[in-house]
């Protein structure tokens, strides 16, 4: 589907607010963490990274935080591009269709891992509005993602 | 799907202290189901959905408790939510998929209530637990 995603005003105020806030290596390195740990299945891409026999082993993971990081830190390109995502997205989907052979399910998936980490690191500042926003955003990417395969 | 003695020792625990707050909990699920998930509205056309309205606050809690009823018939959570199975079966008719989107902003709504204790295990406890009463609210459907 090729709908284009509008975020108004003050979504994007409260999106860009927020992300200035976030501990990327931190909060990339626990969502990625936590899909792993809540969703073991999702560990068949990741046979090379070592233990992942238990939530703190995968959760104190080196190679888990260093790749959730390098996740989020890509995250961030969306938060700067918002009304661009198809094209800023477009490289990394190929790459995750052709060669990564990621079922696009996982984007959806990792995104609410992400809210769910935001939700734990902001609390009461990660109001519903605010979840709604990032909900969006989520999405978004995911779908941007998605677009080429 | 079921939960180990490991995932349900920290539901129980941890329901102790969402129980302290679960209707402020139950209504601000709803919120955020209805603000992220603007089609969910569609099974409420009869609700005032203003935040903080009587309406709200009163199924949030209705909606809390019924977790709290599979919570202490942990064991047997179909048999705890029968009756509701059956409601959502016949009379309401709420789409699956739904299940899935209210579990998450549950989810949610416990992670920045409660922190510290929602870590990568209790959070794998919960969407668990959550994906068992979603399976007993849906088994009935056909």
């Amino acid at each position: 589907p090729d709908i284009m995603v509008h975020f108004s005003a003050e979504e994007k105020a409260a999106i860009t607010g927020l992300w200035g806030k976030v501990h990327v290596e931190e909060a990339g390195g626990e969502a990625l963490g936590r899909l792993l740990v809540v969703y073991p299945w999702t560990q068949r891409f990741f046979d090379n990274f070592g233990n992942l026999s238990s939530a703190s082993a995968i959760m104190g993971n080196p190679k888990v935080k260093a790749h959730g990081k390098k996740v989020l830190t890509s995250f961030g390109n969306a938060v700067k591009h918002m009304d661009d995502l198809k094209d800023t997205f477009a490289e990394l989907s190929e790459l995750h269709c052709d060669k990564l052979h990621v079922d696009p399910e996982n984007f959806k998936l990792l995104g609410n891992m992400i809210l769910i980490v935001l939700a734990t690191h902001f609390s009461k500042e990660f109001t519903p509005q605010m979840q709604a926003a990032w909900q969006k955003l989520t999405t978004a990417v995911a779908n941007a993602l998605a677009h080429k395969y | 799907m079921s939960l180990t003695k490991a995932e349900r020792t920290v539901i129980l625990s941890m329901w102790d202290k969402i129980s302290t707050q679960a209707d402020a909990i139950g209504t601000q699920a709803l919120e955020r189901l209805f603000a992220s998930y603007p089609q969910t509205k569609t099974y409420f056309p009869h609700f005032d959905l203003h935040p903080g309205s009587a309406h709200m606050r009163v199924h949030g809690a209705k909606v809390v408790a019924a977790l709290g009823e599979a919570v202490k018939s942990i064991d047997n959570i179909g048999g705890a939510l029968a009756k509701l199975s059956e409601l959502h079966a016949y009379i309401l008719r709420v789409d699956p998929v739904n299940f899935k989107l209210l579990s998450h902003c549950l989810l949610v709504t416990v992670a920045s209530h409660f922190p510290a204790d929602f870590t990568a295990d209790a959070h794998t406890a919960w969407d668990k637990f959550l994906s068992i009463v979603s399976c007993v609210l849906t088994e009935k459907y056909r």
